[in-house]
């Protein structure tokens, strides 16, 4: 086949996966580990649920439970939303701008295998001593070094080496938007899940430095003895979770905005309608991201900072309501006189809107600093969250899955097993959060592992789990989905299944290596809606066909993060009993990283060219695809 | 076309205008370069020579500090030139989210409870 192009084609499928640098192919191993981690983390759900189930269960250890939860709540964050959102943001940024890669596409590679190999040195502490068992917080006395075990280290550098790899990625995505987009792609042209992704990588690059900064200096006081956090030393306890959550705020809406995107994407396309009050959208987007950094205090109201403080960050707190209303009523008025199609990205889509109002209401309820001291650390606080990350997040990521995976694979995911999905998961989401409301506010506190009979929370409990076995199911449903539409796909791919209106949907599928053979002209926002409607549905070209740039891919990206890996877990030796001196394996691992470093500084590479010729052989034989269907 | 893109250029693609350009880039490059030496030596003095009380020196010196910061960032590293908006725009947006920030932490986690 010609449509692969001639370089690709002579690698196996390992070593181009291991040394790609294009931007779709990075997006799929985004996927396929972001998915990996998803299932893990979600397994370990299900066992806490399964320990929750009935009262004084002995299905595991508190230890065990600890280390559960912790090892839940960060692998979502860090090494399941996050991969699952930028495989999206990598592969549908630059086609919805129309650029041919991101700005720097080695950079993009060595962000995957960053993240890629902290996910893998954090979850390796399970077979080196016991997992991070201080919750996702790590509040400092318990993750201290007098408290808290080895799992604390890999904790930490796990979390710093998955953190280069975001914050690459942010910038990335920062340049890509700024430098990358086609003529006439004007910034207020530009769909708003780019737009969300734009706002999100902003909040990445302000937003993980601090993570960063407190990871180095509780590294310092575990590995180093440091004394930052020490009270009895001199140091502030206090500082931490400070630091914690001025990132940890902003890093609710890093991930809430792209799903915010992927709504915007989805509502307008299946209620074919443009998205109603577009500029307002962008706006709130840009308000929502400023507030998330002035409101860090409101996860620690009960810290006694004072009156006067607790009330500030109370009203900055509030203030994301009004933001955030703008975009509901948006979406609202998007469907309202819409001409529907409840496909099981819609349903999706449209239900996610009252659901995350729902986590919004409580959140308001949360924010409120007087009250807070009620709910505080009770299954209200579970519940809430949760309804903002799988109502919000979840459901966003589910609904660009089957809204987006023609795109990405070449053909839909079956609709009657993706409704199925979807009700299963909706009720079973519903019957294990909505009532985790009620178990707060009349007391059960979080991160328990047992509780005692008869206190009311008996039955709650157990529907609980039921509801978290329906979402297993759901989930598990999904992959069969995948598997199935595998089996059943027809023989020519689909290019533009939904009726799309942005310009992923002018590409051919399965996308060229080069995305466009011309760069287009986009004349109007939803650029391919308005060729269909005024223009003769392609997209204009600004170029005529030639030869086109490509970067050549390369191995080196694995072995920077392969390097940073082994230097990582070198610190992490020097609490274990190493049979090896563990400053020999960090400086291993360091001269790995920095000669990798090296060799791509001064070996020379400019990339190649994919011929004219080439091109025109690819853009035939794609056509002649589309008229065999 | 992608043969001799490692091999130096004979001439220059400068036009005249452009080097005279650079030339001024370059005074103005060195004329900041040594007031800002001369910030520093004047922060020195401040301290060294004990007169001023300290409340003063201190206050004296963060406003030294700010000049310096605007030097570095406009005239050192070229946010004042053409084509440098988003360069600003995120510097601009990273002052004014972390200045908040650090305000108010110092504040927060002093000995008095607001």
């Amino acid at each position: 086949m010609v449509r692969e192009a001639a370089h690709t084609l002579k690698k196996s499928l390992l070593w181009d996966l291991l040394t790609t640098v294009d931007h779709k192919k990075i997006a799929i191993l985004y996927l396929i580990a972001g998915t990996l981690f998803f299932g893990k983390a979600g397994l370990m759900a299900i066992l806490i649920r399964i320990q929750l189930m009935i009262p004084e269960n002995t299905f595991v250890t508190g230890q065990t439970y600890n280390e559960l939860l912790s090892m839940h709540g960060t692998i979502m964050l860090f090494l399941a939303a996050t991969p699952l959102l930028f495989a999206f943001m990598n592969y549908f940024i630059p086609l919805q701008i129309g650029a041919r890669d991101v700005a720097f596409p080695f950079l993009n590679a060595l962000g995957f295998w960053f993240f890629f190999f902290g996910g893998i040195l954090l979850s390796l502490s399970w077979f080196f001593g016991g997992a991070p068992d201080a919750g996702w917080t790590a509040y400092v006395p318990l993750s201290s070094r007098d408290y808290a075990g080895i799992g604390l280290d890999f904790y930490v550098l796990g979390l710093q080496i998955s953190g280069f790899g975001t914050l690459i990625s942010g910038i990335n995505f920062i340049v890509t938007m700024i430098t990358m987009r086609a003529p006439g792609m004007t910034l207020l042209r530009m769909p708003l899940f780019c737009w969300t992704s734009f706002i999100t990588s902003m909040l990445i690059v302000f937003g993980f430095t601090p993570l960063a900064a407190g990871l180095a200096l509780l590294m310092l006081d575990r590995m180093f003895d440091g004394q930052f956090f020490l009270a009895a030393a001199g140091g502030n306890a206090v500082i931490w979770p400070h630091i914690f959550w001025i990132f940890g705020h902003p890093e609710v809406y890093i991930l809430v905005l792209p799903a915010f995107g992927m709504i915007s994407e989805i509502i307008p396309v299946f209620s074919k309608k443009r998205l109603f009050g577009y500029t307002a959208m962008v706006f709130a987007t840009i308000v929502i991201g400023f507030l998330g950094f002035m409101v860090w205090v409101h996860h620690m109201f009960t810290l006694n900072l004072g009156p006067i403080t607790n009330s500030i960050f109370a009203i900055l707190t509030m203030l994301i309501g009004v933001p955030t209303g703008i975009k509901i009523f948006n979406w609202l008025f998007t469907i309202w006189g819409g001409k529907l199609r409840f496909t099981t990205a819609m349903l999706c889509a449209s239900s996610f809107v009252p659901t995350f109002v729902l986590g919004g209401v409580t959140g308001i309820m949360l924010a409120m600093s007087p009250v807070t001291h009620l709910y505080h650390d009770t299954y209200f606080v579970v519940a809430h969250f949760h309804y903002i990350i799988l109502g919000g997040i979840v459901l966003g990521l589910l609904g660009a899955t089957y809204y987006w995976y023609p795109k990405m694979f070449g053909h839909c995911l079956n609709e009657t097993l993706g409704k199925w999905m979807f009700w299963i998961f909706y009720i079973g989401f519903h019957l294990t959060f909505f009532i985790q409301h009620i178990l707060g506010l009349i007391g059960m506190p979080r991160r328990v592992n047992v509780y005692l009979a008869d206190q009311g929370w008996d039955g709650m409990n157990l529907i609980s789990s039921i509801g978290a076995f329906m979402q297993g199911v759901a989930i598990i449903l999904l992959l069969i989905n995948v598997i199935y539409s595998a089996k059943k796909r027809p023989n020519h791919p689909v290019d533009d299944p939904w009726d799309g209106r942005a310009l992923e949907w002018a590409t051919h599928t399965p996308v060229p290596e080069y995305n466009f053979a011309q760069v287009p002209q986009v004349r109007s926002l939803d650029p391919l809606f308005y060729e269909k409607i005024h223009g003769d549905g392609k997209m204009k070209p600004t170029e005529p066909l030639g030869d086109i740039h490509m970067p050549n891919g390369s191995f080196l990206p694995f072995m920077i993060a392969l390097g940073s890996f082994i230097a990582g877990f070198g610190l992490i030796m020097k609490h274990m009993d190493a049979w090896i001196n563990p400053y020999i394996v960090v400086v291993l691992g360091l001269l790995v990283m920095f000669g990798s470093m090296a060799v791509r500084s001064w070996k020379e590479d400019h990339g190649y060219h994919i011929t004219k010729e080439n091109v025109e052989a690819m853009e035939r034989e794609a056509l002649a695809d589309e008229r065999n269907r | 076309m992608a043969d001799h893109l490692s091999e130096p250029f004979e001439k220059s693609a400068m036009t005249n205008e452009e080097k005279v350009k650079t030339e001024r880039e370059m005074r103005i490059q060195f004329i900041a370069f040594a007031f800002m030496i001369a910030l520093t030596f004047l922060a020195f003095i401040a301290v060294g020579a004990e007169v001023a009380p300290p409340g003063f020196v201190i206050s004296f010196i963060i406003f030294l500090a700010f000049i310096q910061l605007f030097l570095q960032l406009y005239y050192f590293m070229h946010l004042k030139d053409k084509d440098h908006g988003w360069a600003n725009t995120f510097m601009v947006s990273g002052l004014v989210l972390s200045i908040p920030t650090i305000v108010a932490l110092i504040l927060i986690i002093g000995v008095v409870k607001y």
